[in-house]
């Protein structure tokens, strides 16, 4: 970081991360990394919705997909969401960072033009928008209540850099290059090769005349066929040697130009890109659950335990479904779960399209996004911090690898299995669907004795009823339906035994596909 | 001028959408690798090969049309990939000199003019491949196309073009005021009267020059284009009648080239799958009732071109209006389902078939049902999702169609599952649709073996006692198995008391 050099000046505090108490705060660049039960949960869903096109995408990215297992940095996360819950503060951020993003894409630019003049003026202009949006966010910065470690820490920075001489001389010389480059106006003639350049001595504007000395053909609207010129950076190399003869007829201004670009060169203060790189973690992710709250959604900042398994969630939902409900106007279902000693393991049957596997998603999503330090689907919420998460949900047929469906589904169980310790999550979601009910119960079984022996908390959606009452350990849990009409559901995920209805034939009655149905719609 | 590669008598629709419910065909066929060879790494040809392929003909006539084209093609096919390399490079000519620089009117005329200069040229080229090729084909498509090449671009035509190409360049030179824009580049240009005028005090060296000057070098095409950009503000309203006559050559060629190149892709497809060694044949198709296929070493193009091992099924379901497929998993059920749904389109397009030989009734429009993933975009439960799919099925569906189901309406238990497909396969048979069915569930498979076995031909993925499969199905009613804690033991199992 530059030391700002004049007398005035004073020590500024530093600032390490605003994603971590520690210095080694910023965790990633490149290429995020995305665990393998991401698309089970939906969480590439999230993800994607959240990083979005951001520039910041594979930094939002890396961060949400990436369990922290430090319970403090889960802590200094929750205090910057809570202070950016202030709209005010938040409309503030979003703004910095907006404005951030337009310097980073003028001097990134930078490298690529081949024209000093051009450079030059690219540069400027980046300067500028800088030294409004740092001017800018400081005011809304002190205008809003801070109380997270984060931003305390950088708001004392921000401080002291305003207050620096060094600023205070770049902002001075931003706004009189500024001025001097809108005063000017020049002549350019074309014909064929040949390119003339010349001060602009006030003759009246052509087209005109020619608009004139044609009117008299005119004879009504006609078609419009004017071209509409966006403006884009980059220049050519005649655009580039017309620029070099302007800057030879306001030799003044430009060399004035030339001197600012060589004093500023690093006007951009690293702490300060910093920030504002990690502040978009936050920003992406309100931005995300915000309409989720208005739609009347809650979000908490859940209890984080090392050790005890008796978790419990309150209100909550898959986050990703609820993005997609709520961006069409629909309600959504929200569900609790809780398991005391020595529950370990939640059952889940039912009837289908119950929510069963919304219920599993919503589990796995809640434990990871609060190893990722937000906010999570709900109203309370006190949860794992496991070391891992295996997923396992019913696959398409891919005929790429010749082993068939039901070993191949074994195969992965088999490897999730033995890879798991007592501190691990398991989520498996209607698996051995394509065998028959003997070979699903004597697996599933299988399956559970393993997830038992482990002291693994699982979530395990079946429609193998027996396996509810599989032993102490476990928990059934069950979809509901509307009392006296078995076709509709509740989405309510509740405790209670299985209770052997599967209401398939309800439901192809729904659809208008039994024999009957469907004999009417195909012979008219 | 008419390619008429596709059709006798009329174009190749390629601005019509794919038929409803495409996607499933693809994804549920594994269409995608086979698309994928006959594209060759080529996005176009996989685009027009993907259209081709699911727009079913219906009318053995029409195929028998193809059928003879592409037997052309490929007995000659260096001659075809030639004809074709000419539309392409047309179309290439396009990409490179149209399109990006149509924001500046200035460009608009130059490029137009440029465009049809070269356009020229390629019909020069196809003109010249007509001339020396005509005698080469049998087939109705390929001779008329070639005939009509000769007829319409003669000799005189040529030098009208010539002509009028000449006389639509642009000259002039555009003085124009102009400010500095935020990166310092030109902008807010204003046509002006005239240019620069010195002083005599200047010109004589005794004032501050106002005026500079340079030019760019002959050759500097990217300097010209800058110009041209600069000068086409000035010239809005010259620029646009050109263009027009260009755009109709460019839709010749590209219809050439989208009906050529189907005959290409189909090319490129022989070629992979002859040179693997498998079997390819033109099937006969047949629009008369009852129900035909007969086939003998059908294969799954898709694994075809994926892997060597293969093994092909010899099948005969003449006759038969149900076919269930029961059996160990991992047993090439699908993989047969695949290949008789691919069989089925490419006939219905007039290509080949994997197979060394096929016979096969036309039918309306082949519909798959195969048992997906939960749904990602998360509407429903597997059941329902399967049963709206069904549903969505039921609204298209008729009498003639082909329908494959994969493990359908296994989302829920067996008892249930095979009660919902008894229901869906009964209904569908009597309203003369026909059905392939792969399951496990043995309830089902088992209930029409006992009432419907006179019009039912039941296969079976059969398992080596040694308990290995082999791929080629067989002759066989249903079982009542399933191989689940077989394979438990055979992976090595996860719990310490079961090793």
């Amino acid at each position: 970081m530059a030391i700002p050099q004049t007398a005035s000046s004073r020590v500024i505090p530093a600032f390490a991360s605003l994603l971590s108490p520690g210095p080694a705060g910023l965790a990633t660049t490149g290429e995020p990394e995305k665990p393998a039960y991401a698309s089970d949960l939906n969480l590439d869903q999230i993800v994607e919705a959240v990083a979005a096109d951001r520039e910041q995408h594979d930094l939002i990215a890396g961060l949400l997909y990436h369990r922290v297992q430090d319970r403090d940095v889960i802590s200094f996360r929750h205090e910057v969401f809570r202070d950016l819950e202030d709209p005010g503060l938040l409309e503030a951020a979003g703004r910095f960072c907006e404005q951030m993003r337009q310097v980073r894409v003028r001097l990134s630019q930078l490298p690529k033009m081949e024209s000093d003049r051009h450079r030059e003026g690219w540069f400027l202009d980046a300067a500028a928008i800088y030294c409004d949006a740092v001017r800018t966010l400081s005011a809304g910065i002190t205008a809003h209540p801070v109380a997270s470690r984060g931003l305390l820490a950088f708001r004392a920075y921000l401080d002291g850099y305003l207050a620096s001489a060094g600023f205070a001389q770049l902002a001075a010389d931003t706004a009189s290059r500024k001025d001097d480059l809108a005063r000017i106006t020049y002549k350019v003639r074309i014909d064929g090769p040949h390119v003339e350049v010349s001060r602009h001595d006030g003759e009246p504007d052509y087209s005109a005349e020619i608009e004139n000395t044609f009117s008299r053909f005119r004879q009504g609207e006609v078609k419009d066929y004017r071209v509409h010129y966006r403006t884009e950076p980059g220049m050519s190399h005649v655009g580039a040697r017309i620029l070099d003869l302007v800057a030879r007829l306001f030799a003044d201004e430009f060399s004035a130009l030339a001197d600012y670009c060589r004093r500023h060169a690093d006007f951009a203060d690293p702490a300060i890109s910093q920030f504002d790189r990690e502040l978009q973690f936050y920003l992406a992710y309100l931005a995300y659950i915000t309409p989720l709250r208005k739609a009347g959604l809650g979000f908490c900042y859940p209890e984080i335990t090392g050790d005890s398994k008796e978790i419990f969630a309150r209100h909550t939902f898959d986050l990703a479904l609820a993005a997609k409900l709520t961006g069409e106007g629909s309600t959504v279902v929200t569900n609790e779960f809780h398991l005391d000693n020595p529950e370990r393991v939640i059952v889940v049957s039912g009837p289908n399209q119950g929510g069963k596997t919304t219920f599993a998603r919503a589990f796995g999503q809640l434990h990871h996004l609060a190893a990722a330090g937000c906010p999570v689907p709900g109203s309370a919420a006190r949860l794992f911090l496991c070391d891992r998460i295996f997923t396992h949900f019913e696959r398409e047929e891919d005929l790429a690898d010749l082993t068939g469906k039901l070993e191949d589904d074994l195969i992965r169980i088999r490897g999730a299995l033995l890879a798991a310790t007592a501190s691990s999550v398991v989520i498996m979601n209607e698996i051995f669907t394509s065998t028959t009910v003997s070979d699903a119960r004597f697996l599933g079984g299988k399956v559970l004795a393993k997830v038992t022996e482990l002291d693994l908390l699982c979530v395990y959606v079946t429609f193998v009823d027996e396996l509810a009452t599989f032993g102490p350990s476990v928990v059934s849990m069950a979809s509901t339906v509307v009392p006296g009409n078995p076709a509709e559901r509740t989405f309510k995920v509740v405790r209670k035994p299985a209770d052997g209805l599967a209401y398939a034939l309800a439901l192809a009655d729904k659809h208008r596909v039994s024999y009957e149905q469907l004999r009417g719609r195909l012979l008219p | 001028m008419k390619a008429h590669l596709l059709h006798p008598d009329q174009d190749f629709d390629f601005s019509a959408d794919l038929p409803a419910g495409h996607e499933d065909l693809v994804q549920d066929l594994e269409l995608g690798t086979v698309l994928q060879a006959m594209a060759a790494g080529d996005k176009f040809l996989l685009g027009v090969s993907t259209k081709v392929l699911l727009a079913s003909l219906n009318d053995p006539g029409t195929i028998g049309y193809r059928q003879r084209v592409l037997a052309d093609c490929i007995a000659q096919p260096d001659i075809v990939r030639q004809i074709y390399g000419v539309a392409v490079a047309a179309m290439q000519d396009r990409r490179g000199l149209w399109g990006y620089s149509s924001q500046y009117p200035s460009s608009i005329l130059s490029a137009a003019v440029t465009q049809l200069e070269a356009l020229v040229a390629r019909l020069r080229e196809l003109r010249g491949l007509a001339d020396e090729h005509a005698g080469t084909f049998q087939s109705d498509g390929l001779t008329t196309l070639l005939r009509s090449l000769q007829r319409d671009l003669d000799d005189d035509y040529f030098e009208t073009l010539r002509r009028h190409l000449r006389q639509l360049r642009f000259r002039g030179g555009v003085p124009m005021s102009a400010r500095l824009d935020r990166d310092n580049s030109g902008i807010g240009y204003v046509l002006r009267a005239s240019g620069a005028r010195r002083t005599w005090k200047e010109r004589i060296g005794i004032a501050p020059r106002t005026v500079y000057s340079f030019s760019i070098p002959p050759r500097d095409e990217a300097g010209a284009q800058a110009l041209s950009n600069m000068t086409s503000r000035a010239i809005n309203l010259v620029a646009n009648a050109a263009a027009q006559s260009a755009d109709h050559v460019i839709s010749y060629f590209s219809m050439l080239r989208a009906e050529l190149g189907f005959y290409v892709s189909c090319l490129n497809l022989h070629d992979r799958l002859t040179a693997a060694g498998h079997p390819v044949a033109f099937p006969g198709s047949s629009a008369a009732e009852p129900w035909e296929l007969r086939c003998e070493d059908l294969r799954d193009a898709s694994l075809a071109l994926r892997t060597g091992r293969v093994v092909g099924n010899d099948v005969d379901a003449d006759g038969k209006s149900l076919v269930i497929i029961t059996g160990a998993n991992s047993g090439g059920k699908s993989t047969f389902l695949r290949s008789v749904g691919q069989a089925q389109l490419m006939m219905q397009c007039g290509m080949f078939v994997t197979a060394r030989s096929l016979r096969s009734s036309v039918c309306r429009q082949v519909f798959t049902h195969f048992i997906r993933e939960e749904d990602p975009a998360m509407v429903s439960g597997r059941l329902d999702e399967e049963l709206t799919r069904m549903s969505v099925i039921a609204d298209r569906i008729g009498p003639r169609c082909l329908i494959l189901f994969n493990e359908s309406f296994a989302a829920t238990n067996e008892r249930e599952g095979s009660e919902i497909g008894r229901q869906v396969v009964r209904a569908l048979l009597e309203a003369g649709i026909r059905v392939f069915f792969v399951t496990h569930q043995f309830d089902f498979a088992d209930s029409f073996h006992r009432q419907r076995a006179q019009e039912t031909l039941f296969l079976r993925a059969p398992r080596q006692p040694d308990g290995q499969r082999t791929y080629r199905l067989t002759v066989a009613e249903p079982l009542p198995t399933s191989y689940g804690e077989d394979i438990y033991h055979r992976i090595g199992g996860w719990l310490a008391e079961s090793a």
